[in-house]
């Protein structure tokens, strides 16, 4: 059986070869060194999770009917029997209900869209505390930034399609930020809707936005982005070897690949128990949309969160230039999240202007290391955080009994005051870290044993942490950007014996 | 003579005629008789009232200032709504009114508390009227209708109480209840009342049927029923789903790539 299948593959191997010549690079290829670091795996979360949207997303196109025509429910759904509700709605449902599979499906495709977001958060968060994002992969970041917006927006396109009342709430606040706009407010909206607010046109939009083209922007982003890791590799930790002009790590075959096949298939596996165990977006107690109708707990999908917090933070103040009002959601809906996300695009040169550092790095650094990058990812983190957590005031409210006009006012103070008192507490962290390091190499590792000296005194044992010559002396060790051991018993024996 | 007898006979038929009209015309003046069978209930009301309403709610249901509103004419609706979900009597000062276990002599599930709940209502029903609590049984005060009853409580009702009967925030730190634990009668009760915030919905509003369909619509979504799809996360929409795609699937995932990633 072994040989056929060997026998098999040199085969079809050796034709390809013959007719496109691919060993060579195929050769090179493989032997492409990955450094490792479980953190270098946050990413392929995301990849994996788009492939288990674009797979899953596939089956629910082939039963969703993105159309407004308003049709009688008659399916087994009791409760909705005899209302009348859209076809995409009514759609949705049997994809529920009659579907084979179709609510695992449907769960599976949510909770890989919330994951895929979540990971690409925390992949961000590893590549800027590590300073990854700097020359020469800047292209790089870019595109990470413009995954990010991209899949937000994607995701709100996917749930507000399916016409329940809890999305079209959102819908209703997405055209209202259009007309918000000044000036071109409300040709924006007619472009989106095709009309008033609701308008019998605007999900067959959302559908092709959702299926085909903010898809189409994914896929061809990705490739560039894993196309540029792999041309410029990937970056690496300091560590035994690891320096700027050298790359420590295993191999694309079989090394890295089957690793990264382990994260993807178990990537699967968490996203096939969530939609099993855990139920989602559950669309038949929404309730079909009608602008007459509202409910309490109504929030986004979590990467949309931040957009309601703040709306449900600024104060109304509307500006009126002559005739023209500028609305207030104008500021906080748009203005912020655009500038957020120029901020984060635009972070590597800003911070290339704080620092005037112009080098090429292909060696990470710790967060400890640049303490004021640190800080300022912090204090972003912090500012998103209380944003994100304000757009839930009321189910914190009712959560933990607290009048949700404190928590409004928590929000607004707290969005002034913590981030910069987050940015100065974590450089103080971080400054802290560096002066440990720099103590433990210049004065050893601390040991914790008390030794008395001939006069009396009692002295700690400090180990030195590069080890001692034949002589007894410390070896001198330069911080080299990684950590330092700071066991206190690795040859402490011998170090006591030596002095 | 005959002139001025005929002058005073058309004078009379005259007065006798306006004054008959006048007495079809304008009715009788009320006066609230309490009948002779219910004497001793409403009196057994009374006496329970004077136990443990009597000290925020005054004498003859007037209120008292600062304590508690007046209860004329809130009718034996608000005495069943009120009183056999525990929010009233309150505990103390510190009581905000919401829902408790009842006061064990007002419980509506032993007799004698049921007893004692239709004769406190019944007291106060004597002074002023108002909405009464339906005498049908509470399992025939659901509908049969569940899809009407659900579009007409997504329009009425779940501005506060939310898509399942969740419950919700209003301003000033007051809280429209979850709906798990209110019976049909307590349902039909509120809707009548109107309790706090909440609006009153007379039967001109939302007839006895449409009421009947909506308690029928709670009754079928609330505890997870009609709501496949695994574990229901509360039914309060993204932000517990948020937390789980973070704590447990994030988490979990990045367990799983430090251990693949610690694997030589």
């Amino acid at each position: 059986m072994g040989l056929v299948a060997r026998a098999l593959t040199r085969g079809a191997a050796d034709a390809v070869d013959r007719r496109y010549s691919v060993a060579s690079a195929a050769r090179r290829q493989a032997s492409h060194v990955f450094p490792k670091h479980h953190s270098f795996f946050w990413g392929e979360i995301a990849l994996y999770s788009f492939v288990v949207l674009v797979l899953s997303g596939t089956y629910l196109a082939l039963y969703f009917v993105p159309d407004t025509t308003e049709v009688v429910y008659t399916g087994p759904y009791a409760p909705l029997q005899g209302l009348f509700v859209s076809r995409a709605y009514d759609s949705a449902l049997s994809l529920s209900f009659e579907v084979r599979a179709g609510l695992f499906v449907r769960q599976l495709h949510h909770w890989a869209a919330l994951l895929f977001v979540a990971a690409m958060i925390l992949h961000m968060a590893r590549n800027f505390f590590t300073g990854a994002f700097r020359r020469p992969r800047e292209l790089t970041w870019l595109g990470g930034v413009a995954l990010l917006a991209i899949g937000i927006f994607e995701g709100y396109l996917g749930y507000s399609m399916l016409d329940d009342l809890l999305s079209g709430l959102g819908v209703r606040i997405f055209s209202g930020l259009l007309l918000s706009v000044p000036v071109v407010g409300t040709w924006l909206h007619w472009l989106v809707f095709g009309g008033e607010f609701f308008g019998d046109i605007w999900i067959s939009r959302f559908f092709i936005a959702h299926v085909l083209v903010l898809p189409g922007l994914l896929v061809a982003l990705i490739a560039v982005h894993v196309g540029l890791v792999w041309y410029q590799k990937h970056t690496q930790f300091p560590g035994p070897g690891a320096r700027e002009d050298t790359v420590v790590g295993e191999r694309a075959l079989p090394g890295f690949a089957s690793r990264t096949v382990a994260n993807g298939v178990c990537v699967l596996a968490v996203l096939g128990l969530l939609a099993g165990v855990f139920q989602i977006n559950p669309v038949f107690l929404w309730g079909p949309y009608t602008p007459t109708q509202v409910s309490t707990y109504i929030q986004p999908d979590f990467y949309a969160g931040f957009l309601i917090g703040g709306l449900r933070l600024w104060p109304r103040w509307e500006f009126h230039l002559g005739d023209h009002t500028v609305a207030a959601p104008f500021w906080v809906g748009l203005v912020l999240p655009l500038l957020m996300f120029a901020l984060l695009a635009l972070y590597p040169w800003l911070e290339r202007l704080r620092t005037g550092d112009h080098a090429p790095h292909q060696v990470l650094q710790r967060p400890r290391d640049d303490a004021t990058r640190t800080g300022i990812g912090a204090m972003g983190l912090v500012f998103w955080g209380i944003l994100f957590a304000s757009g839930a005031t009321d189910v914190l409210a009712s959560t933990f009994d607290v009048p949700f006009e404190y928590l409004v006012w928590a929000g607004r103070i707290g969005l002034l005051v913590l981030p910069p008192l987050a940015f100065v507490v974590v450089r103080g962290v971080c400054r802290g870290l560096q002066r440990s390091d720099r103590d433990a190499l210049e004065h050893g590792v601390h040991t914790g044993v008390l030794q008395e000296g001939p006069d009396g005194v009692y002295v700690e044992l400090r180990r030195p942490p590069g080890g001692a010559d034949r002589a007894g002396r410390p070896v001198p060790l330069r911080y080299g950007g990684s950590r330092i051991d700071r066991r206190p018993d690795t040859g402490a024996d011998q170090t006591e014996e030596q002095r | 003579m005959m002139r001025r007898l005929r002058n005073v006979a058309l004078i009379v038929v005259a007065l006798a005629a306006v004054g008959g009209v006048y007495a079809l015309l304008v009715p009788s003046p009320q006066t609230a008789v309490a009948q002779t069978a219910d004497t001793a209930r409403t009196a057994q009301g009374r006496a329970l009232y004077e136990q443990a309403c009597i000290s925020c709610h005054g004498a003859n249901l007037q209120g008292e200032p600062g304590r508690g509103p007046g209860l004329t004419g809130v009718g034996d609706a608000a005495v069943y709504f009120q009183v056999s979900t525990g929010r009233m009597p309150l505990a103390g000062p510190q009581d905000r009114g919401y829902r408790k276990a009842p006061a064990p002599e007002f419980d509506p599930t032993t007799e004698q508390g049921s007893a004692n709940l239709a004769a406190l209502g019944a007291y106060v029903e004597a002074n002023g009227g108002g909405p009464t609590t339906p005498t049908t049984p509470g399992d025939q005060l659901i509908g049969s209708d569940v899809a009407h009853g659900g579009e007409l409580y997504r329009l009425n009702c779940a501005s506060c109480h939310n898509f399942t009967g969740r419950g919700g925030v209003l301003a000033d730190g007051r809280y429209p209840p979850r709906l798990d634990g209110a019976t049909p009668t307590q349902m039909y009760t509120a809707m009548l009342s109107g309790p706090m915030a909440m609006p009153v919905f007379s039967d001109q509003q939302l007839t006895p049927e449409e009421k009947k369909d909506i308690i029928a619509y709670v009754v079928s979504v609330r505890g997870q029923n009609n709501a496949p799809g695994g574990f229901g996360l509360g039914e309060l929409g993204p932000s517990t789903e948020g937390v789980i795609a973070f704590v447990v699937g994030l988490a979990t995932l990045v367990g799983v790539a430090a251990w693949i990633g610690a694997r030589t």
